[in-house]
């Protein structure tokens, strides 16, 4: 079973057009893991039915019974993440800044607090219009955690490869080259990279690289909105060669990727001529894997 | 004045209005530009200007120090991240799992888990013109933004005082969005006319409603997708304060890393709805 993992780095840089094309062009053996889980929006382009779906609980919340509570303020006292606070004629805590580390509870003489676990967010399994099962998510609005909700997705969609034998599992990751990225790289084959030829794309494409050469994971690029500045192409094309990264198509700045969407389809399905730049990307993809 | 620039999506433009934003207000108020998406930080790109102040930002982690450790477990049993444990004969730490609550080092009975600083990122400050210009940039491989942020923020309040702060947020709607927005006056959310950029609109909108926030729309790319997202704005009751025109020539000049705001009167004219809002509404604030 081989993993893919599709990551730009830079938002909006086409990863999904891009991720959902190939679960497009993939053979019947694929499972496809949505992974940008505070903004997952690949599944808006299958007609997903939902098989499944599970509730995610993973971080804590501290929380005072007042009834037993003393006023004595060592949770404020402790507290790191200004959290605490004494208001009117008593202390509250905010559960916007609690981190669920436990020190208040652990500390409270009066045993006042306790770690209420949080639903962080929801897991779902759904069938797609192309036959193939895709496995994401939805991180609950400001939480905690997105990259453990990452591990979940992935590890659920490669449970179920393995399961009943396919051989391809293609990963939609999410911007940046915080935790919710590591945690996507962990266990990846292929790392396939969309950037633009635009300063903010090559400098986060530069980052992303780093990234992924830590985890010595083989990598392929593709560039997207080539035309917008053949010099800033160049640029990324010259970095490719000297970082040893094969180019895997170079795609044209085309309002079809927004109109594709529109009509709820993958732009390889709307574009014929993007199609048989994706098509040719992803053959290459399968041959390096 | 805190107000954050944030989107659900990635590339709906909230470095292109943050920049242009900031770089236009400064002509006129004292206004400083602060970069908190750490892990891409690309404010810099487009503000050039002379570096006032640089330091390391760190965060702690405990460090084991076996001297006079009595092997009791107290720091295993009160981390709540798993990030201690206790195996045979030593304590294991795993600073990639700590959030730096101090629990373990300070509950020790022996002292035997001072806590350290690793190094995670960069504060930079720059003068551009009258612009103040501040960002976090987080070391490659380092996993939580969070701390950096929180750093760079504190940072901001100490040293700016008395400015229109512009604060380019991270995307998403995570724990990193959550830290960069939660003391701003005022949000202004970046969308883009499209099926992603509606639905990534949605959970901002959630998440912002949640934190209690006061928030603003701006659509971006106008004119190149539906009407979904203005028709959701509408029936939502949010107000949109500028819509900023589909146009190659702003994604050419952005992709050579150059501001637009004097370059296209139609960029300016939003910008000046923009600029109109945020000083009506910081009377209000």
């Amino acid at each position: 079973m081989k993993e893919i993992v599709v990551i730009s780095g830079k938002g909006g840089t086409g990863k999904t057009s891009v991720t959902a094309s190939f679960a497009y062009l993939s053979s019947a053996n694929t499972v496809l893991a949505d992974c940008d889980v505070d903004a997952s929006d690949m599944h808006l382009l299958l007609k997903p039915e939902l098989i499944s779906s599970e509730d995610f609980f993973s971080s804590d919340l501290a929380v005072i019974d007042y009834d037993k509570c003393a006023g004595c303020g060592r949770c404020f006292e402790v507290c790191r993440f200004k959290a605490v606070s004494f208001e009117l004629d008593k202390f509250k805590i905010s559960d916007n800044n609690c981190e669920g580390c436990g020190y208040c509870a652990n500390v409270c003489p009066s045993s006042a607090i306790t770690l209420v676990k949080q639903n962080d967010g929801n897991l779902y399994i759904s069938d797609t219009r192309l036959g193939k099962k895709l496995f994401h998510a939805e991180l609950g609005p400001g939480a905690e955690n997105s990259g453990k909700l990452v591990a979940k997705v992935k590890n659920n969609a490669k449970k179920y490869a393995r399961e009943n034998n396919l051989n391809i599992v293609l990963v939609d990751g999410s911007p940046g080259v915080g935790c919710p990225v590591i945690s996507s790289l962990s266990g990846a084959n292929f790392v396939v990279l969309v950037t633009e030829p635009t300063t903010s794309g090559i400098h986060d494409l530069s980052r992303v690289i780093q990234l992924v050469k830590k985890f010595h994971i083989k990598m392929g690029c593709v560039i997207n909105k080539t035309d917008i500045n053949y010099k800033a192409s160049d640029g990324i094309k010259k970095m490719l060669v000297a970082e040893n990264i094969p180019l895997l198509a170079e795609l044209p700045y085309s309002d079809n990727f927004t109109h594709a969407m529109i009509k709820e389809v993958t732009v390889a399905e709307y574009d014929k001529g993007i199609r048989s730049m994706l098509q040719d990307a992803w053959d290459k993809i399968n041959n390096l894997i | 004045m805190k107000i954050a620039i944030a989107s659900g999506k990635g590339g709906t433009g909230k470095t292109f209005l943050s920049t242009n934003l900031a770089a236009f207000l400064s002509k006129t108020e004292k206004t400083a530009l602060i970069d908190l998406d750490v892990e891409e930080p690309n404010s810099g790109l487009f503000i050039l200007g002379e570096n006032i102040h640089s330091e390391d930002i760190f965060r702690f982690s405990p460090e084991w120090d076996r001297t006079n450790c009595i092997m009791c477990g107290k720091c295993q049993s009160c981390c709540n991240f798993h990030a201690v444990l206790k195996v045979k004969d030593a304590i294991m730490v795993f600073p990639e799992l700590c959030h730096s609550c101090y629990a373990c080092s300070e509950l020790c009975p022996t002292n035997s888990l001072p806590m350290k600083k690793y190094k995670i990122g960069v504060l930079n400050h720059y003068k551009f013109n009258e612009l103040d210009f501040v960002e976090g940039r987080l070391d490659i491989g380092q996993e939580q933004a969070v701390p950096l942020i929180s750093q760079t923020n504190d940072y901001t309040a100490n040293r700016l005082q008395k400015v229109i702060g512009i604060y380019d947020c991270p995307p998403g709607t995570a724990c990193p969005t959550v830290e960069s927005v939660k003391d701003s006056d005022l949000v202004i959310l970046v969308t883009e006319p499209t099926p992603f950029g509606l639905h990534d609109l949605k959970l901002i909108v959630k998440a912002m409603k949640q934190l209690g926030k006061k928030f603003v729309v701006v659509i971006n790319r106008s004119g190149i997708g539906d009407d979904s997202v203005e028709d959701f704005c509408n029936s939502e009751n949010i107000q949109i304060i500028a819509k900023i025109p589909n146009d190659r020539r702003i994604a050419e000049e952005y992709s050579i890393g150059n501001l637009v705001f004097d370059k296209f009167d139609f960029v300016r004219a939003e910008l000046e709805n923009i600029k109109a809002y945020i000083l009506k509404a910081g009377g209000s604030i």
